[in-house]
Formats: structure tokens, sequence, C-alpha cells
């Protein structure tokens, strides 16, 4: 048996997430603020973390975005396969969704329709939108905002296996290091290794959406997690880079099995304001 | 330091800041990020006039998001000032010695700034409804066309921002995490 599934129910999901995921920071963000705050002993990284705080608070009570840059829309899609969408294409679904969010929700529209020449879209669109089928008969639809001070400063690098784990840990460094003040520290850091170029990029993109008081099933990945957070927060950049100890609130990796010949690794930066909301219909 | 100033930001008071400062600013600013900054550049070398006034001007790297109904300006925190970097020296050049921003700035404009006594301000990034809150007046003075890019002049009080490099060329960037880590030792 099909479930039948409007388009329109998830247009309306699609709207209601994008604002709500500019306007509330995730619990998991919050309470990794709170908790360097109350660890930095640095005086000025102190004064930053406060103003940090405040400004999502306001954001959450006004009910207005915690940021500027309200990013381009991310939308995952996990497709049930016992779902039928009726009523509709998906992908103008979403995009209408992504449309009317951005609009009634006064968001900034940030998308220009050709990355060479140019040109406000005016409304946001299109998402960028990544569907996978899944077993079930329900549709999850996460929405995450991502700004492009953090993404511009992401890097991905397809290594030699024989570089090994000392090679993504000096890249995992590398990349903060450079990263610096400009994607507005204290960052979320997502790590993916393995899989193809392309599915590695995705999976530090995916490892940005996943709660980060979760560490990564296999115990080998949860330890490197801990000790690449630790490592980032010696670097000594702080609160946005004036010197402290709180660099990044957190790092989560996600790993695919990958080629005899390739170690692929992929480092999406992320912002303290790392806004992703989930809704299944 | 923290220090409470009201602009013009004169050569004579942009000589007073140190890096590192924590400063409260009042006063007009303008706001402008890459296509406003062009097309100033452009205006410039065709020897035309700015919309504005540029002597003693700060400028700050913002689009805001839309102003929801009742509000002055929606939220309006500091983009990437490295992606100014190609304009600044040109802007500085004719007085508009003030930058708000966040990130790091090329040796180019800290060379610019130590010759026009220009002075780089951080805003904290990320921080957009917070620092909506010191803007006072906005008004919608050229390029509406560019949408959140237009140019924009605001009124701000007490907006709360740190000398990131003065205008002797001391970078907060350098010597903050400097001397961070040298704590640590």
């Amino acid at each position: 048996m099909m479930r039948e599934i409007q388009a329109q129910q998830i247009t309306d999901v699609v709207e209601r997430l994008c604002i709500e995921a500019n306007e509330q920071l995730p619990g998991d963000i919050k309470n990794a603020i709170r908790r360097c705050r109350a660890c930095e002993d640095w005086e000025i990284a102190q004064g930053v973390l406060d103003k940090i705080i405040t400004n999502f608070e306001i954001a959450e009570e006004e009910r207005v975005p915690i940021c500027q840059d309200t990013g381009m829309a991310c939308v995952f899609l996990e497709i049930g396969q016992d779902v039928h969408i009726v009523g509709g294409d998906l992908r103008e679904a979403v995009d209408e969704g992504v449309r009317r969010g951005y609009d009634k929700g006064y968001l900034r529209k940030s998308v220009v329709a050709d990355p060479v020449r140019r040109g406000n879209t005016g409304d946001n669109t299109p998402a960028m939108l990544y569907t996978e089928i899944v077993p079930g008969e329900q549709i999850k639809v996460t929405v995450g905002p991502k700004g492009f001070g953090s993404e511009n400063m992401s890097a991905i690098r397809m290594f030699k296996p024989s570089a090994g784990i000392e090679g993504i840990k000096d890249f995992i460094l590398e990349t903060v290091e450079t990263a610096g003040p400009n994607p507005c520290p204290p960052m979320v850091v997502g790590v993916g290794i393995g899989g193809t170029f392309d599915k590695c990029a995705l999976l530090a993109k995916k490892a940005l959406m996943r709660n980060t008081e979760e560490r990564n099933p296999d115990p080998y990945y949860a330890a490197l997690e801990e000790e690449m957070l630790e490592k980032i927060n010696k670097l000594g950049i702080g609160p946005q880079g004036f010197g402290g100890k709180t660099t990044a609130l957190a790092l989560n990796i996600e790993t695919l099995p990958t080629h005899i010949a390739g170690m692929p690794c992929a480092v999406n930066i992320n912002c303290h304001v790392t806004r992703h909301k989930t809704e299944v219909i | 330091m923290e220090k409470h100033i009201t602009l013009p930001l004169t050569e004579e008071l942009a000589d007073t800041l140190h890096a590192g400062d924590t400063v409260y600013l009042t006063g007009t600013i303008y706001t402008s990020r890459d296509a406003g900054h062009k097309r100033m550049c452009d205006t410039l070398a065709k020897g035309e006039a700015l919309p504005f006034d540029p002597m003693d001007a700060t400028i700050y790297y913002v689009g805001p998001t839309p102003a929801k109904p009742g509000q002055v300006i929606g939220s309006a925190g500091p983009t990437t000032s490295g992606r100014m970097d190609a304009y600044a020296p040109t802007m500085m050049s004719v007085g508009a010695r003030g930058m708000i921003g966040k990130g790091a700035r090329l040796p180019e404009v800290v060379e610019a700034m130590k010759k026009y006594h220009g002075v780089y301000f951080g805003a904290i990034g990320g921080a957009g409804a917070l620092l909506a809150k010191c803007i006072k007046k906005c008004e919608l003075i050229a390029y509406e066309d560019l949408g959140a890019e237009a140019l924009r002049k605001l009124y701000v009080e007490e907006m709360p921002l740190v000398v990131i490099i003065d205008s002797r060329g001391n970078n907060l960037y350098d010597e903050g995490k400097a001397a961070y880590l040298a704590s640590q030792k």
C-alpha cells in the first residue's frame, strides 16, 4: 500500500521550517554556547559569548532572524519508499516552501541565479535539495539554512591512503586555522571522510545537521571527534578570532566506505548560528 | 580599554583608538557590501561624486534582513570584510576611514589604513538580532535595486564594537591569539 502525501503539505512544512530554523537555535547548540561560556577564562572571549547568548535569546523571544545571513536553504528529504507524492511536482513544492518562508519570515534573499554572472533570484530559491529513499511511509524534512561566511572557509582534499589518520587530523586543524576569524567562531565543524569526491562533501554537510551532543556510533570516530575538538580549542583563535579557548563548539564526523586508492576528507565549517530544524510528515 | 565615541571619525579621533579597545559607537554610518562597493569605486573612477560625503565617514559591511512591520531595520550583523579588500583602499583615499565588519584583511588594506588613519572595527558576526537594537534610524540613499546590498544611512547609538586593526596597523587577530596562548603556558 502506498501512502499518499500532498505536495502542498511538503510546501507548508518547508515554509514553516525555514522561518523557525532562522529564529530558533537548536537546543544542543544553545547548550554548547552556554557550556563554553562557563569554561571560558579569557575576558574578551567571555564578553563575546555573553553577547552571542543575548543575541539568540532576543531572536527567539522577538521572532527575528538570529543572523542577517539567513543562508541558502539546504533541504534534506528522507522519503519513505511507500510514499506517493501527489498534487504537484516535488522540486516545485520545496521551492515554493522556501519562497513563502523567506517572504513571510522577513528573511534575506541571498541567492544569485548564476554563479559568475550573478543576479539575485529575489526569493531565495532554488533550495539546495537532497533526496534519499528510505524504508517506510513517511517523509522526514530537514531545513538547514547555511550562511556563506563559514561556507567559504570549507575545504576538501583527496588524500592518498598512505597519509593515514595523521593526514586527516592535520587537514582539519589546517582548515580551521586558515578559517580563523572569518566564519564567525565559535564554529561547528562538520567532517566527512570516505565515499567519492561528491559524497564526501555531502557527508561533511550532513555532519553539521547531526545533534552535537551525540557522538559518532563508532568508538574510533567518537574518540577522534573528541580529540579534534580539544586540539581545535587549543589553537587560541577564540570567539570572533579575538583570542580565547572557545574556537569550536562541536565537531561531528560522518564516514562512508571508499575506494582502495583513496581517502577523501571534507571539512564543512559552520558558525555559532548552526541552524537546522526537522519535521516528519 | 572601554571607550564611548561619537562620529564623525576624524583623523585625530581615529588615532586615539587601539587594537583590542572595546568601543561603543554613536553617530551616522553607511551600509555597503560587495556590489555597492563596486559601484562606488566605478563612480569614483569616472570622477563622479558618491551618493554621500565620504570624508571622515564609517562604512558598515552589512546586508540586513528586511524590516518587519514596526522595526527600524531587520537583523543586521557584519559580513566578511575580506570581500571588500579590493575596494577599501580606494574608499579610504577619499576619506572614508572607518570600516565595520568581521574577519581578516589583506596587508594592502592595513597599509592604506596606516596612510589614511583608517580604523577597522569588528562587530560580532552572527549577532544580527542584537546589533539591530542599536540602529535607531535607517534611510535608503542609493542603489535600491541591490536589495539587501543597497546603500543605507544609519544612525546608531552605543553600537558595541571592538577595534581589530588600528591606524598604526596593530591587529587584534594576531595579538589577541598570541596573548591568550602565552597565558596558557
